[in-house]
């Protein structure tokens, strides 16, 4: 499947900002499993 | 499934898109309702505790949203109030919305057993499992009793709520499980007289459609009675105190003022149904506002 130059660069917008969202959301999780952690422990 | 009846991309989705499949709007009433279960109960929790469970909560009932729209795509083609969701525009592949909803599913409930409790989790496991399999497999094109029974999914929040806090199930969180079950009808009906068409035309067996509006109309007046009744037992049973009796008295009043004006009215344009679309519109705040006082309720007694 061949896409034209503004597809391409939308696939690639589309990727990078799915990048950050994820990046954050895993950030997310190694906080809040850190604090439930100590919160177990409590 | 019958031949796809909306467009396909090739392309990747963006993430809004993953976001729009969790229907957020219906996601604020769901963790509304499970943060005041956990919140009424009896026992404090640790906060980063609670945070998850209600988090778990959120993402369970998002994971449910994903995969009703999953299933429904070729229904929500049909519908204008739906056309624009991820599938039916053609923003999604199906398969990326299936893996979606059935991660979110599976790890919102291993998250909260580990974290929270397994009483909880359980709960949350059956809660969308009833939404994906009950109602959105089984009932929704198949019968007007749909959301009758159906409404039970929207109502698990604040048992689960109350479990994360407890490890319980008692009385008053079965009470506003009962509440919520009983305001689903009265509330999706309202909705479903001033959007009959959109319902009839994808080939969903809202009541309006199936019964006629007269039936429907009755039906709103015959369930808010015991809703309200459901809203007035914390008090009646001494599980609650005067602030949350009173406010839900009157909140429930107003409420069935309401359903007598959509039941008495023979209004058949869409256009003109004012009563009914206000009714729509209240029912959400009553919610908030009943689910509010339970709550202020035990901060003023506490």
């Amino acid at each position: 499947m061949s896409f034209t130059p503004d597809e391409q660069a939308e696939i690639r917008r589309r990727q990078k900002s799915r990048a950050i969202v994820t990046a954050l959301v895993l950030g997310g999780l190694v906080v809040l499993f850190y604090a439930i952690s100590i919160a177990k422990m409590l | 499934m019958a031949s796809r009846a909306y467009p396909v991309t090739a392309m990747a989705a963006d993430w809004r898109d993953f976001l729009a499949l969790t229907k957020p709007r219906v996601l604020t009433l769901v963790v509304f309702t499970g943060l005041c279960g956990l919140l009424a109960a009896p026992q404090a929790i640790n906060p980063v505790i609670g945070f998850t469970a209600i988090l778990c909560i959120a993402l369970g009932a998002g994971a449910a949203g994903a995969l009703n729209q999953w299933y429904e795509a070729d229904l929500d083609a049909m519908m204008a109030r739906t056309a624009d969701r991820p599938l039916p525009a053609g923003r999604m592949d199906r398969q990326s919305a299936l893996h979606f909803g059935v991660g979110l599913a599976v790890f919102s409930v291993v998250l909260m057993g580990l974290a929270v409790n397994v009483l909880a989790a359980t709960i949350l496991a059956v809660s969308i499992l009833f939404y994906v399999m009950v109602y959105t497999v089984w009932l929704k094109r198949r019968t007007p009793q749909n959301i009758v029974i159906g409404g039970a999914a929207g109502a698990f929040p604040a048992l689960i709520g109350w479990a994360a806090a407890t490890g319980r199930v008692e009385t008053l969180p079965v009470l506003l499980f009962a509440l919520v079950f009983l305001w689903t009808p009265p509330h999706f009906w309202a909705l479903a007289l001033f959007i009959n068409s959109d319902y009839a035309r994808a080939g969903v067996p809202m009541l309006p459609a199936v019964a006629g509006q007269r039936a429907t109309r009755i039906q709103i007046m015959l369930y808010t009675v015991p809703m309200a009744a459901a809203a007035v037992a914390p008090w009646a049973m001494g599980l609650t105190g005067a602030i949350y009796g009173i406010g839900a008295s009157l909140l429930s009043a107003v409420f069935l003022l309401l359903a007598l004006r959509v039941g008495f009215s023979s209004e058949s344009d869409q256009a003109k149904m004012k009563p009914e679309r206000r009714l729509f519109a209240f029912s959400i705040l009553y919610l908030f506002l009943v689910f509010g006082l339970i709550v202020v309720d035990k901060l003023v007694l506490a």
